[in-house]
């Protein structure tokens, strides 16, 4: 098979959807509308998540909700608040009727402290939301053996942490991160702990599909200036994986060499 | 999906150019990488890797041993029948040949499973011709229950099935299936595949999918090395396997690498490989997967088997016979399926192994742990 990498002809697909960018993003944390709506549109995001917990279901005008509407933004609820996968299953039901989208990023943290994802609970709701019609890319633990029971429940996609969520600490969770992306049939995202852009170009070199960063940009000293460094480095991260990296060097001592035989043999 | 559907993403004229277009930087990448691709798994097996081929070895080798340890799994081959109902250029089983045929029966099933436990082995793999109406399902049902008596790890390599014929044999205690391919190529394959329910190279390529979707605990796949140009050929089999990984992570999986040798019906084989490219060929799998399965038959020769073995395969067959009732009545002279090379004993295999630093496991398995 001859490969034909080039960034412009690569396009991520889920589901129903076709993205061009790779930076996901979300809404919490900006200091004012102004700043989201500006931050979003430099970040050329095309999918931005946000807490049904948040937003006015009932006013058209609301804070998040209403200039996301009106930038063309794919919406991408979240359950941040539910405890178990009965709460989740009736947030998302909630959020389809209300925001007329199927796409559900299914977040489960009984937690309020560290607010981890709960393994059992997400594969629970994950496997009835799916059956239900929902596109659902829940929010897990960087676990394998758990995305693989989630890509086989009917997920679209799976989003793994790097280090726990709004810690800014990277991909503490890099092996396992490369197991999964290695596993995986369906596009993992590299969700909550990335920090910085260098952070998310080297999810994007393993070979992410996608990321998603939201604290970081939100909160750091010009959250719009952040929000096009963190679009850059997305870029240059999957153009470097699409490139092949080089590896690192190893020098092998070949001290008696295991081929000999072939020789007088 | 299943795999017939997969393998359009790769064109065989296509992964040909593509590997012979592989150069030394594509080795040096490939080597010095901790997870590879197929693109490098290409490299590994073009003629640009060749002059690196002590690298790859050592590479694999210490692959291996950080994977497995320093042991080698033994096992043994039963040969239950040569009745077939194919006809296929290559194979001593061939329904053309005027060959004695037979097949054991429950007697002589249990007079084999008593001659081979004496040597030791605790793992059996089971092989048949393709006879659907001879040694189909129901004599597995027959049979299966008298091997298990004896065994903790029972492969079988019979004809493909359907997914439900699969549910039962894994139900009566078959823990492996080993189908091969043959060849990847449909073209190359339909020349081979004369007659018979062998010829329809779709139903053979999804087996595994089959088998997958049954539930059995390893599977192995393969070519048989020579009836098509090798390199493509290996690397639709390591393009089968990544696909099926990640499809059915549940599973183990096995892979060898039978070269064609001559036997009763003799042909000429179309690509000759050299043992420095075999011993290439099983480097590059271990540094694509070190977690995989390699295994070596009695097909090479002793000196061959001594000095690969330690380069990157984890299970060997020893003291084989390739003809049904072989181990019991030595006297016995159905006509074999391929001649063996290395005629060791399993005992004079296990000191080998010894001697070089490893050790022969008898036992890997318990039937327990699949509840059968």
């Amino acid at each position: 098979m001859l490969f034909n990498k080039m960034p412009s002809n690569d396009p991520l697909v889920i589901a129903d959807k076709t993205f061009t960018s790779r930076l996901f993003t979300g809404t919490g944390k900006f200091n004012d509308q102004q700043t989201m709506v500006a931050a979003l549109q430099v970040s050329q995001s095309e999918l931005v998540t946000m807490a049904l917990k948040r937003v006015d279901l009932q006013r058209k005008d609301d804070d998040i909700l209403a200039p996301l509407i009106k930038q063309g933004m794919n919406l991408l609820p979240n359950t941040s608040g539910a405890r178990n996968a009965r709460e989740a299953i009736f947030a998302a039901q909630l959020a389809r009727e209300a925001l007329q989208t199927n796409w559900v990023k299914l977040e489960i943290h009984p937690d309020p402290k560290y607010l981890l994802p709960d393994p059992i609970e997400t594969l629970k709701a994950a496997e009835a939301l799916a059956n239900d019609g929902f596109v659902v890319l829940p929010y897990v633990h960087a676990d394998p053996v758990l995305c693989k029971h989630l890509e086989a429940a009917g997920c679209a996609a799976v989003m793994p942490l790097g280090a726990p969520i709004g810690s800014n600490k990277g991909l503490k969770t890099i092996d396992f991160l490369e197991i999964i992306i290695e596993q995986a049939n369906i596009p993992v995202i590299v969700d909550a702990g990335i920090g910085s852009p260098s952070h998310a170009a080297l999810a994007m070199e393993m070979g992410a599909a996608a990321v998603l960063v939201n604290t970081a940009m939100a909160v750091a000293g010009d959250p719009v200036a952040m929000s096009e460094a963190f679009a850059k480095a997305v870029q240059a991260g999957r153009q470097a994986y699409l490139a092949g990296l080089a590896g690192q060097v190893n020098h092998a001592v070949a001290s008696s060499p295991l081929t000999a035989f072939l020789q007088v043999g | 999906m299943s795999f017939s559907e997969q393998i359009k993403n790769y064109q065989w004229d296509d992964v040909g150019l593509s590997i012979y277009s592989k150069n030394a930087n594509d080795v040096h990448r490939a080597l010095s990488k901790v997870r590879l691709d197929l693109e490098d798994f290409k490299a590994l097996i073009s003629p640009a890797a060749e002059p690196f081929l002590e690298q790859m070895a050592q590479k694999s080798q210490q692959l291996t041993q950080q994977r497995f340890g320093k042991t080698m799994q033994f096992y043994i081959p039963l040969y239950l029948s040569n009745m077939c109902s194919n006809i296929c250029t290559y194979c001593g089983f061939s329904m053309h040949n005027a060959i004695r045929r037979t097949t054991l029966d429950m007697e002589q099933v249990e007079q084999e499973c008593l001659a081979i436990k004496k040597m030791g082995f605790a793992h059996i793999l089971l092989v048949t011709g393709e006879s659907e109406r001879k040694v189909g399902v129901e004599y597995f049902k027959q049979v299966l229950p008298i091997i298990k008596k004896y065994f903790a790890h029972i492969s079988i390599e019979v004809q493909p099935l359907d997914q439900h014929e699969y549910e039962v044999l894994i139900d009566y205690g078959v823990d492996a299936v080993l189908v091969y391919q043959e060849t990847y190529n449909p073209v190359t394959y339909a020349q081979h595949h004369l007659k018979g329910k062998k010829s329809d190279f779709n139903y053979r390529l999804d087996t595994h999918d089959r088998l997958g979707k049954a539930g059995i605990h390893k599977m192995g796949l393969g070519c048989l090395i020579g009836l098509e140009e090798w390199r493509s050929d290996c690397f639709y089999v390591a393009a089968h396997l990544n696909y099926l990984e990640k499809k059915y992570w549940q599973s183990h999986y096995t892979i060898s690498f039978p070269r064609l040798r001559p036997c009763e019906g003799g042909m000429e084989i179309k690509s000759v490989m050299e043992d420095k490219q075999l011993v290439q060929l099983i480097c590059a799998f271990r540094l694509f997967n070190p977690e995989v399965e390699l295994s070596l038959s009695t097909r090479e020769s002793e000196h061959f088997r001594d000095h690969v073995l330690p380069l990157g395969i984890t299970s060997v067959s020893a003291g084989s016979s390739t003809q049904p009732g072989g181990y019991a009545e030595t006297s016995l002279k159905a006509l074999e399926q391929f001649e063996i090379s290395d005629e060791r004993s399993p005992a004079e295999m296990a000191n080998m192994i010894k001697a070089k630093g490893y050790e022969a496991v008898w036992k890997g398995w318990d039937h327990s742990l699949t509840g059968k």
